[in-house]
């Protein structure tokens, strides 16, 4: 990647240039998510940096939004914090239910998401299947057709089946949102998937069920999982859908946020927006580890 | 009309995503493996993150008190007074959701850029190509393909995009979804609300089917 030694000068200034508006861009991808961090610790109700906290004053700073995740809703948040306090907040805040609510939801719906689409992306792999594009083109469109249809279609379909306003209509709508990711992620590592294997599982005289369970699903796990991670952030990150068809209690993350940001915009929301900001570094971080152990199962040279 | 808005600001938007995705696609598909692992970072962590923090994160930046705009009168470019409408307008549409879509952009240009071998802009170089010349000549035909995959899966997710024009649109920046969801919430038109969301149906289905056409599903890559 460096320049040859014959560049012109004019070419030198170029890459300079080129250097710093590739710098310029990734601060562009970055700067909006660090910038929330030191945001949710305001210790005023504002959503910009006080004089304070650019003078890097402690008392600038504080936790307070942070507990107001904990306390808001509470039935006595006035209380001395032992366990009874606690306990409180663990049954009536409002953001520990979404919390419980969205963990449950995509949860289920991950479980649900990946058993089905590594089946089908198994099925579709297999080069005897017949009608394989146009399926395939089915099964990934909840992905590219836009959520608001998608939600539209569920309201008016869950109003008449009786599926509104209820966990299950919530998680099998989320499973097919999330389906297509691992149908992707799955059909990744089954590209690069050594069919002698399978043959001489099967040569060897172990039943297909063995074959699978012994041979192909190790290697395939990588896929798998993170393809489960993606459905699991999708069902985490949906509200379109939980607005459309979930009923009023049924309170998600998400959701609470959405209505937050439309009614009273406090810190409190860049304090979740720092703890999922959070979540997704150590999703990106398992991500990462899985692919380099996927790159050494098939002996490829990591970089 | 609402569907030439939203097709109109929908090529804007990806138009931005080519422009700003270019370039940075290019220096990771260029750098040693290890480096550009570590910059692909700062394109995965914004994919993995929620939309709706992202939203929010642009909220605390572009509104009339927020972290720009305080910025800017600070540094004197602009006074107290003159501070920028950035958001509830279709300027904070169209920023916000660049700033969503660029990763889905960046990742299909890398990957078809990964595949170019330096021999060819090199061998042009030698046969007395300018360096613009073999970039323009050479390079540039063999990302085509980067290109169009790109370009047309941001195309078909800004299309149907409902959550960013709704925080950050204000009136003018709304697009088609914002108004199937009126219709379905607040005017309870719902025929109405089915008819557009048909429309705009068929407009995606016709799109994907061009995606499956030119790029084919099976090689859709998720970073």
């Amino acid at each position: 990647m460096a320049l040859p030694v014959y560049a012109t000068p004019l070419e030198r200034l170029w890459r300079w240039v080129y250097i710093a508006i590739c710098a310029l861009v990734f601060l562009f991808l970055i700067a909006p998510i660090i910038i929330i961090i030191p945001l949710s610790f305001n210790a005023e109700p504002y959503f910009t940096f006080t004089p304070r906290m650019l003078r890097l004053d402690p008392d600038g700073y504080s936790l307070r939004w942070y507990d107001t995740l904990l306390t808001m809703g509470m039935s006595n948040p006035e209380a001395p914090r032992g366990a009874a306090w606690w306990a409180d907040s663990w049954r009536n805040a409002a953001w520990v239910n979404a919390a419980k609510n969205s963990i449950i939801i995509g949860f289920f719906a991950t479980i649900l998401a990946t058993s089905l689409g590594t089946l089908a992306a198994l099925g579709l792999s297999r080069p005897d299947m017949p009608y394989r594009r146009a399926i395939m083109a089915i099964l990934i469109s909840p992905m590219i057709v836009p959520i608001i249809i998608t939600a539209t279609g569920l309201f008016f379909f869950y109003s008449m089946t009786g599926l509104a306003n209820s966990y299950v209509g919530i998680i099998l709508a989320h499973a097919t949102l999330g389906i297509p990711f691992v149908i992707i992620t799955v059909t990744a590592t089954l590209v690069g998937l050594d069919q002698s294997l399978n043959r001489a599982a099967l040569s060897l005289g172990a039943s297909p069920t063995t074959t699978f369970f012994k041979v192909t699903m190790p290697l395939i796990m990588p896929g798998v999982i993170s393809g489960a991670l993606f459905a699991f952030v999708t069902s985490f990150d949906e509200v379109v859908v939980v607005l459309f068809v979930a009923a009023h209690d049924q309170q998600t993350i998400p959701r609470q946020m959405w209505n937050g940001i439309r009614e009273q915009i406090s810190p409190a929301i860049l304090a979740v927006a720092t703890i999922l900001v959070v979540i997704s570094i150590a999703l990106l971080t398992v991500l990462e580890l899985l692919r380099r152990r996927s790159e050494r199962l098939r002996g490829m040279s990591p970089g | 009309m609402l569907f030439e808005r939203t097709f109109l600001l929908s090529a804007l938007i990806t138009a931005l995503c080519l422009v700003l995705g270019f370039p940075i696609a290019h220096l990771l598909a260029t750098l040693p493996l290890r480096y550009s692992n570590l910059l692909m970072i700062l394109v995965l962590l914004p994919f993995w993150t929620s939309l709706l923090v992202r939203t929010t994160a642009w909220m605390a930046i572009l509104q009339g008190q927020g972290v720009l705009n305080n910025a800017l009168v600070a540094l004197g470019v602009v006074g107290e007074g003159g501070r920028v409408a950035l958001m509830y307008n279709q300027a904070g549409t169209v920023i916000a959701m660049t700033h969503i879509l660029l990763p889905f952009m960046v990742l299909p240009l890398y990957s078809v850029m990964r595949t170019i071998k330096p021999t060819y802009v090199r061998a042009a170089r030698s046969l007395g190509a300018s360096s613009w010349t073999a970039f323009r000549r050479v390079y540039l035909p063999q990302t085509l393909p980067g290109v169009g995959a790109g370009a047309l899966l941001c195309f078909i997710l800004a299309v149907g995009y409902y959550i960013t024009p709704a925080l950050v649109g204000g009136a003018s920046g709304q697009l088609i979804s914002n108004l199937i969801a009126f219709h379905m919430q607040n005017s309870l038109n719902w025929s109405l609300a089915a008819a557009l969301a048909a429309m705009l149906l068929a407009a995606v289905l016709l799109l994907y089917w061009l995606y499956d056409r030119l790029v084919g599903i099976d090689n859709m890559k998720l970073g």
